[in-house]
């Protein structure tokens, strides 16, 4: 794989870079859905974002990345066995980002036995699938309505609980599986399961940039890239660093900032002014909320920030109305200018 | 310097110059159908490309196959896991052919769309992780007849060039030269900021919407300067780039007097002032490239604009791709212990995978008989285990005479958007039509993309007579070609059951009424299922009459609502 298409010289589309920069600071905020026109970035600023996060310690050779500070006995035996070995063993390295590719099978999903040791030593050992290797970091879906429905509901099943429990093949094993699920896709190709909807925290809609100046920048830099990628990644590297360090700091800040209630109640308020089901949208609403403010070094969350993360973190849960014509953002922003004027 | 490419045959030559000197980043899409000019112009490539893998691929080809997977006889020889390129990774640096490319399935576009954008194959299958490199070029081979028979749009979308080899008879193509020259010259092409504007200003005026199409564009430019061994780009350059990469995705031809506003917007930009002069020169270029599309174009093009823009909604919700589910016998969801003899299909890794952790003890229990041979027992198979649900498609026929219509529709309306928020899961797909007047229209082809059905449902047609044979008639036709695809159709029907135009447009209650009859018994000889919902506001035996001869059941809902419409169709859906 070349170098990566630098996150910071991505044009435009300041939503989804917004969405998966809070994902980045707060992985609690849940996942991130990419919604729209073909050819607009969509996976550049995913695979951008894996080169932009900081790094994390995780405990040498586990394979589900464990914190080496975490409650090991969680973990798979392998990772037990590792950490025995060298106890105190701390190793730095990039946070997963994992693609689940199209035509995955379900066996290196959610992992299965292992075939080469049970057929040539006659072991039953357990090989981690994907849900193992995108712990702690991300795990990538493009073309998210196109996969398998099977698939989806072990990845809801996993994605919801945090871990991934194998029950297969005479293995009965269960390991830690916590990450952000970033889909992206085409609306034109097919609908997605309210379930899954529910699911990510956040979702953008992003369309394709439609001023002249945009769209030859677009150009420019893409055609700067294709032309010397190292080249190109080292002039944009002081910007993602910039970021990286934001990305960081808002990190150390999540924990103490503060959130007022009145800015609870006004999240209460526009929630119910659109009839969003359940409390998870009102959660993800603060958190997404919370994560932004510290991005932006505010020391409290605030109406502005609420009203920035609004639509991305809100849009998909709306009840649908066969016969509202309006799309869903209008009907938030209808609601935002409800909510904030009163 | 090269000229502009005059004669169809020139053209071809000259898109397979630029496809070879890079495949990976241009790509091609040929519409034409089988035949001398097709073979001469793949025979040309070929030659092109002498040391390039060359590979073609079969429409149903299977994952493991495209992708790769375990090669299980190696690995049982060997005793460790080998892996196994697919096709895909096979084309690496070379050329990939995708033959009747108008058929190919959302899914495997999907699956070559991702691998071609990264340029290799991220393999997570059967037990391995491997990463095969894949730079391969697409050379689509479209051979739709008609607009709305098209390649995928996920893979057009990502190729550069279009050309129609339909005008070209055997002999005219060029002969195959040396490119090597221009590989090297490409890297050293510099781009003035002018060509990009000038490109992306054509694409505007062209009213295309993605950035890839400029983005494609300056790549055949530039290649298209290097082949001529030039290192900056000529105008020349922009009107073939024009030609091959824009002008097929031209959604509209721009006016003279439509550029006008344009040029009125360039003033507004500040700390343009110095830069005028470039401005005029982007402009100019920008010209070339258009009036390049225009020279490029068949006069019909204004006509078929409208058409092709159609079509390519259509085709993005992936057509073409169901008809081919009926081959799989319905879609993968897992595999299950099972008995071969009931005519399952094996799948060999997972039983492997069942056999493996006995082989120690079934060897030493064994008379060792054939030593180092697998011991599988027949409670290892594994088999594939196929959803055997079909999908469905529910078409609704409606009734869009009389004053009761623009009722009856936006109920039918509510109910196709209602089946559709909720079916999900289900993988049903709705389709609409209506009828009234002289003809019947399908204005939703069958879809399960809700935006889609929003997008075509909005402002209905309503009035005229009631032509209920060519109705019931054009719901047949659809229902049929469903049925081609593997799916079951449910045809909905709703009407007052008064038919007063007959099939050739006649009026005449007699008529139409017969005619109502025989496009109902011949319903009812194709066995589809239907529903006959009657509308009017005192149940009429008409209605009830047609509904026997189309062995369909009749439900009189004189109080029309979507609820109770979206519950009778699920329940007639479940018999």
């Amino acid at each position: 794989m070349p170098v990566a298409f630098p996150f910071s010289a991505i044009v435009a589309q300041e939503d989804m870079k917004q969405a998966l920069l809070i994902a980045a600071v707060d992985a609690s905020v849940g996942g991130v859905l990419v919604f729209g026109d073909r050819g607009t970035g969509k996976s550049t600023a995913i695979r951008g974002l894996a080169a932009l996060l900081p790094e994390i310690e995780v405990t040498p050779g586990c394979p589900c990345n464990c914190d080496p500070r975490a409650d090991r006995s969680l973990c798979l035996d392998a990772c037990r066995a590792r950490a025995a070995e060298a106890p105190g063993a701390v190793a730095r390295v990039a946070v997963p980002v994992v693609d689940l590719p199209l035509g995955a099978t379900e066996d290196r999903i959610v992992g299965a036995l292992d075939l080469e040791r049970a057929l040539t030593r006659g072991e039953k050992a357990f090989e981690p699938g994907l849900l193992a290797r995108a712990n702690r970091g991300f795990l990538y879906i493009d073309e998210v309505n196109l996969l398998d429905d099977h698939l989806v509901d072990l990845l809801l099943d996993a994605a919801a609980s945090g871990e991934n429990v194998v029950e297969r093949e005479g293995l009965s094993v269960r390991h830690p599986a916590r990450f952000v699920l970033v889909g992206s896709g085409n609306p034109e190709e097919g609908e997605l399961r309210p379930q899954l909807l529910d699911r990510f925290g956040l979702s953008v809609e992003i369309l394709t940039p439609t001023d002249m100046p945009t769209r030859v920048d677009v150009v420019r830099r893409r055609d700067d890239y294709e032309r010397d990628p190292a080249a190109f990644a080292a002039k944009w590297a002081g910007q993602d660093r910039h970021l990286r360090d934001a990305i960081a700091s808002a990190r150390d800040r999540l924990p103490s900032i503060e959130v007022p209630d009145a800015t609870l109640e006004t999240a209460a308020t526009l929630c119910m002014a659109l009839g969003t089901d359940g409390l998870r949208g009102e959660l993800s609403l603060i958190r997404a909320a919370r994560a932004l403010a510290c991005l932006q070094g505010g020391d409290a969350v605030g109406a502005a920030h609420l009203k920035q993360v609004a639509p991305s973190a809100l849009r998909h849960r709306l009840r649908r109305d066969p016969l509202d014509e309006a799309g869903s953002t209008a009907r938030i922003d209808r609601a935002i200018a409800e909510v904030f004027v009163s | 310097m090269i000229q502009a490419p005059k004669s169809p045959g020139e053209i071809a030559t000259l898109a397979a110059r630029i496809f070879a000197v890079d495949p990976w980043g241009t790509g091609i899409c040929l519409r034409a159908g089988p035949g001398p000019a097709r073979d001469e112009w793949l025979a040309l490539l070929r030659a092109l490309l002498p040391d390039r893998p060359f590979r073609k691929m079969p429409l149903g080809i299977t994952d493991d196959r495209l992708l790769g997977g375990l090669d299980l006889s190696a690995s049982l020889a060997a005793g460790r896991l080998v892996s196994e390129r697919g096709l895909l990774a096979e084309s690496d640096g070379g050329a990939l052919i995708i033959p009747s490319a108008e058929r190919l399935s959302p899914e495997h576009a999907a699956r070559i769309a991702s691998v071609h954008d990264r340029g290799e194959v991220p393999l997570e299958r059967d037990g391995l992780t491997k990463r095969f490199s894949a730079w391969f070029g697409l050379v689509l081979l479209d051979e739709g007849l008609c607009e709305d028979e098209q390649a995928p749009a996920s893979l057009t979308e990502r190729i550069a060039m279009q050309v129609d080899l339909t005008p070209i008879r055997s002999g005219e193509l060029g002969e195959a030269d040396a490119i090597a020259a221009a590989r090297e010259c490409l890297p050293r092409v510099s781009v003035e900021t002018e060509a990009i504007e000038a490109i992306c200003g054509a694409a505007t005026a062209l009213g295309i919407v993605s950035v890839r199409a400029p983005l494609l564009a300056l790549k055949v430019a530039k290649i298209a300067a290097a082949l001529d061994g030039r290192d900056a780009l000529s105008g020349a350059d922009l009107a073939i780039a024009g030609q091959l990469v824009l002008g097929w995705r031209a959604t509209r031809l721009p006016q003279s007097d439509e550029e006008q506003p344009e040029e009125d917007q360039q003033p507004d930009a500040p700390g343009d002032q110095p830069e005028s002069e470039t401005q005029s020169e982007a402009e100019a270029l920008s010209e070339i490239v258009v009036e390049a599309v225009r020279a490029a174009l068949p006069p019909d093009v204004l006509a078929r604009l409208g058409a092709k823009r159609a079509a390519m909604r259509s085709k993005s919700s992936g057509q073409a791709g169901v008809k081919q589910r009926s081959l799989t016998r319905g879609r993968r969801t897992g595999i299950m212990q099972g008995d071969l003899r009931r005519g399952g299909r094996l799948d060999l890794v997972a039983t492997l995978r069942a056999a493996a952790p006995w082989q120690r003890i079934r060897s030493q229990s064994q008379s060792a008989e054939r030593p180092g041979l697998l011991q599988i027992r027949a409670s290892d198979f594994r088999v594939i285990r196929f959803a055997r649900k079909s999908e469905t498609l529910t078409i609704f026929a409606v009734d869009a005479s009389g004053s009761l219509a623009l009722n009856r529709m936006a109920e039918a309306k509510g109910a196709v958007e209602s089946l559709l928020a909720e079916c999900y899961v289900r993988r049903d797909h709705v389709a609409m039509l209506v009828f009234g007047g002289k003809t019947s229209d399908l204005i939703l082809p069958p879809t399960r993309s809700l935006v889609r059905a929003k997008r075509s449902l909005i402002g209905l047609p309503a009035g005229g007579g009631t032509p209920l044979a060519s109705g019931i008639d054009a719901a047949i036709a659809v229902a049929q070609s469903a049925r081609k695809r593997g799916q079951t159709p449910l045809i909905v029907l709703l009407t007052d059951g008064r038919a007063n135009v007959a099939r050739d447009g006649r009026p005449g209650r007699h008529i139409a009424h017969d005619h109502a009859l025989a496009s109902a018994r011949l319903l009812k000889s194709t066995e589809i299922r239907s529903l006959l919902i009657d509308t009017s506001p005192r149940p009429d035996p008409r209605a009830a009459e047609i509904a026997h001869s189309m062995g369909a059941s009749y439900l009189a809902l004189p109080a029309l609502n979507s609820a109770a419409l979206s519950s009778a169709v699920k329940q007639a859906r479940a018999r």
